[in-house]
């Protein structure tokens, strides 16, 4: 049994041949252009990354992001609709941290299962009481949507601990507009080129309290991580220190850099490495990407680390089952963005009968990212079943099970043709404490190989360039024309200029 | 630039200099001694290519054939070796990656291309011979220097790049007149040397007007205006530690390393050109143990502080 992809959505056709109304105008500008113009510009496209040093690492070497030439397009009108969603959900996890971390209500209300929290990987005791006052937990999120075979956008997970791939978000778009401007030309795109400065003002607001100046820093396990080039992205646009933990040094409870000219104090911390690596006097002590008393300079409230520490927990994919539960008890909402439908198997009756059907769904593991670990029952072989069946016995917690969904397509450009692959959203969040502010755009992660589901970057995953429109349909060209479109007022005003100067071996007025 | 950057990417930074400047002058040197070899084609080509090993301050199995093949394998194309041209340049690859956030973003696209380059560029040095890859390594190195001064804030990180740049312009020039005191006779001519330094037309504008060893030695050492020079390149080194002090707050250990290098620049200042060839080996010497020791002293100073370890007792929560 297999995926058919025929029951999948595509978002750019609604019919063979006839677009859906906002991808028309780019439907006709591609047609337009020669197969060898977009070879030509691919391979300018490919040759911009690798001079940029735009990669991931895949397998210890350095590869770059396949990006492709079609965008994914959102209208403006949905768009409301999932950052709503977005929004909604990011303040209901946060809710449900400052709960699990503090008195425990809903466990005590019976909302979830006690042990549900305390048996997840990524809770950690150590986190207690060291959230400043008025810094979020969940500074930044990436929350993955998939649109199913009927039409309707779906939260597949959640990371609230380190979503990563902003970077690509930003470097595809510079990418899209140098190589493809012309795409864009009957087109009100959102920017993104935002993010930089509201992560930066989120973490000035998260800083700890009578800080007036804080410092700033990002920490990054290192030039070894697959990531690394985004903590180098975020740290120079953010213009801000990016240091590794040998960099900073806990003296007297305090967290400062080693300089040049001697230590200096840092306030705040937007980590890009892991609780278990974070701090080797707490979590694994062989840790060498860590800093030693970084915990207790946490709680000691002398510094503000972000996203908080045993964010985990809310992300754990048996907790995503309750989200929804979630969001009616701490915000006293209906969901706005449906969860997949997915199955807990410490339920026994779920249990068997997903056992029953092993082939029929998605099974993946609580506490994973990256895609690894996940089994897509249609597309895998017996052994793999079995196997997967002796886990899920011996550790039902493990994981959960979700429907097999055929994610919605785009045409994408493959081996020269424009063939139909899946594709995910994972748009960004950021919380300063005050308000939930999502991106207009995200990662559209597209799966390239003929029917595969899963889009990671490591389980060879491209990306596509994702519009959200500012206008409800594209500007009509004809009343484009008739409006004026600038005022008198901001016509630019006369100056008077000197004549240029030119050297003696130039004639003068010569206009070279 | 009073608040001081980040220890480790001072260094790396510094590092990133001195890799940058070690590919050029290696690939100038090598030039030379080819081009050397290729004019000569009686001499001993084995005795040449070993002067270039010892120059370098490399070893060579002393039973070894040496031919400009080995010349060519580990002082050229060898991607391990920091001493190698292809070694130098990946070294300061792999360093300005790790500071990519603090230089500019033509600095770094140009090193990496740069790299993403070199197996091209050595395919085709493989069909035409090795000077167009010289080329090219002297080439890349010179956008890298003008983007340096062009598209960064002359601020601390600058200097430090500067200052690795000039300790090992001091210890390349020095390492290239070396050759003319381990095997004069098979080593290039002192007109060759000029060249390889980049310095020809600047010495024959200069007011000298003569080309005999003892002029063209001071030119390369002691000429005060020709950015190659030994004394040139201290000046620049010393002013870059300047520039750093005033932001320091630690004048004592600092000036460990501007004792140093200014020892050494009085002593050429007031040497007089005429009795230079006679103290060459000496001077050359000091030159280097010049650069090593500063190397050391800057590292001691502004890269690894010792930081006293204090214990503290658990926060409650």
């Amino acid at each position: 049994m297999d995926v058919d992809p025929s029951l999948a959505w595509d978002e750019v056709f609604s019919a063979p041949g006839v677009a859906r109304p906002v991808y028309r105008e780019i439907v006709d500008v591609l047609g337009d252009l020669k197969t060898v113009d977009i070879r030509t510009r691919y391979d300018q496209l490919g040759r911009t990354f690798a001079e940029r040093g735009v990669t991931f690492a895949f397998g210890g070497e350095e590869r770059p992001f396949p990006l492709d030439l079609i965008p994914r397009i959102i209208a403006a009108t949905e768009w409301g609709v999932l950052s709503a969603g977005i929004q909604q959900r990011v303040k209901a996890l946060e809710a449900f941290l400052d709960d699990v971390y503090g008195p425990g209500e809903c466990l005590n209300d019976g909302l979830i299962p006690r042990h549900v929290v305390t048996s997840s990987p990524h809770f950690r005791r150590e986190a207690t009481g060291i959230v400043p006052r008025f810094a979020p937990r969940i500074t930044v999120s990436g929350v993955d949507i998939i649109r199913d075979e009927s039409g309707n956008l779906r939260v597949l997970e959640d990371d609230v601990r380190i979503p990563s791939g902003i970077s690509y978000v930003i470097e595809n778009r510079r990418a899209m507009t140098q190589s493809f401007g012309s795409l864009f030309t009957n087109y009100r795109v959102h920017p993104v080129d935002e993010y930089p400065a509201r992560l930066l003002r989120a973490l000035h607001l998260s800083a700890p309290e009578g800080v007036r100046d804080p410092t700033v820093v990002v920490l990054t396990p290192g030039v070894h991580n697959a990531a690394y080039f985004e903590h180098v992205l975020l740290a120079r646009l953010m213009g801000v220190e990016l240091v590794e933990g040998s960099d900073l040094v806990v003296v007297a409870n305090k967290v400062n850099m080693r300089t040049t000219q001697g230590e200096r104090p840092v306030h705040v911390i937007y980590r890009r490495v892991d609780d278990e690596w974070l701090d080797p006097l707490h979590f694994r002590p062989d840790s060498v990407v860590g800093v030693a008393g970084l915990v207790n300079a946490a709680r000691a409230k002398t510094v503000t680390i972000a996203n908080a520490i045993g964010n985990g927990v809310a992300d754990d994919k048996l907790i995503y089952t309750y989200v929804p539960e979630l969001i009616r008890y701490f915000l006293n909402e209906e969901p706005l963005l449906e969860n997949v439908e997915s199955y807990r198997l410490d339920d026994v009756e779920s249990l068997h009968e997903v056992l029953d059907h092993l082939e029929r769904y998605v099974v993946k593991p609580v506490d994973g990212s990256g895609g690894h670990g996940i089994v897509i029952g249609p597309q895998a072989d017996e052994a793999t079943l079995v196997e997967l069946r002796a886990t899920l016995l011996a550790n039902p917690r493990g994981h959960i099970a979700q429907r097999t969904v055929a994610l919605s397509t785009v045409p994408t450009f493959v081996d020269d043709q424009l063939l139909p692959r899946h594709v995910d959203l994972r748009p960004f969040a950021i919380n300063d404490g005050r308000e939930v502010w999502v991106l207009p755009g995200g990662l559209t992660r597209v799966a390239l190989p003929q029917g595969a589901l899963v889009v990671n970057s490591s389980r060879g995953g491209g990306s596509k360039d994702t519009w959200v429109l500012a206008d409800v349909v594209p500007i009509d060209l004809e009343r484009a024309h008739v409006e004026p479109t600038s005022s008198p007022s901001l016509a630019a005003p006369k100056v008077q200029r000197e004549a240029r100067q030119y050297g003696p071996l130039t004639q003068s007025g010569s206009d070279q | 630039m009073n608040r001081g950057m980040l220890a480790r990417l001072a260094e790396l930074i510094y590092w990133t200099g001195r890799y940058v400047e070690r590919a050029d002058d290696t690939s100038r040197i090598v030039d030379a001694y080819v081009h050397r070899i290729a004019e000569d084609p009686f001499g001993d080509s084995g005795v040449t290519c070993r002067s270039l090993f010892a120059t370098l301050g490399m070893d060579v199995d002393a039973n070894a054939s040496v031919t400009i093949e080995t010349v060519l394998d580990r002082l050229v194309f060898d991607a391990e070796s920091p001493s190698a041209i292809t070694g130098a340049l990946l070294a300061a690859y792999e360093n300005a990656r790790r500071v990519r956030e603090v230089i500019s973003s033509e600095m770094w696209i140009c090193l990496n291309a740069t790299r993403n380059d070199l197996a091209a560029q050595r395919d085709e040095a493989s069909r035409v011979g090795p000077a167009s890859y010289l080329k090219f390594i002297r080439e890349r190195s010179a956008l890298f220097a003008g983007l340096t001064d062009a598209t960064i804030s002359h601020d601390e990180t600058w200097w430090y790049l500067v200052l690795g740049r000039s300790l090992e312009r001091i210890d390349m020039t020095a390492r290239l007149l070396q050759g003319r005191l381990f095997a004069a006779d098979h080593s290039p001519d002192w007109l060759t040397l000029l060249r390889a330094a980049g310095a020809m037309e600047s010495y024959l504008r200069s007011a000298v007007r003569r080309s005999d060893p003892e002029a063209i030695a001071a030119f390369l050492l002691l000429d005060r205006e020709f950015p190659r020079s030994a004394y040139h390149s201290l000046t620049v080194a010393d002013h870059c530690l300047d520039q750093l002090t005033r932001a320091s707050t630690h004048l004592d250990i600092v000036n460990e390393a501007r004792r140093t290098i200014r020892t050494t620049q009085s002593r050429l200042e007031y040497m007089d050109p005429k009795t230079l060839l006679n103290s060459l080996a000496e001077i050359l010497t000091l030159l280097e143990t010049t650069s090593a020791t500063a190397n050391d002293q800057i590292t001691s100073s502004y890269f690894r502080q010792v930081v006293a370890t204090s214990w503290m007792s658990e926060v409650g929560t």
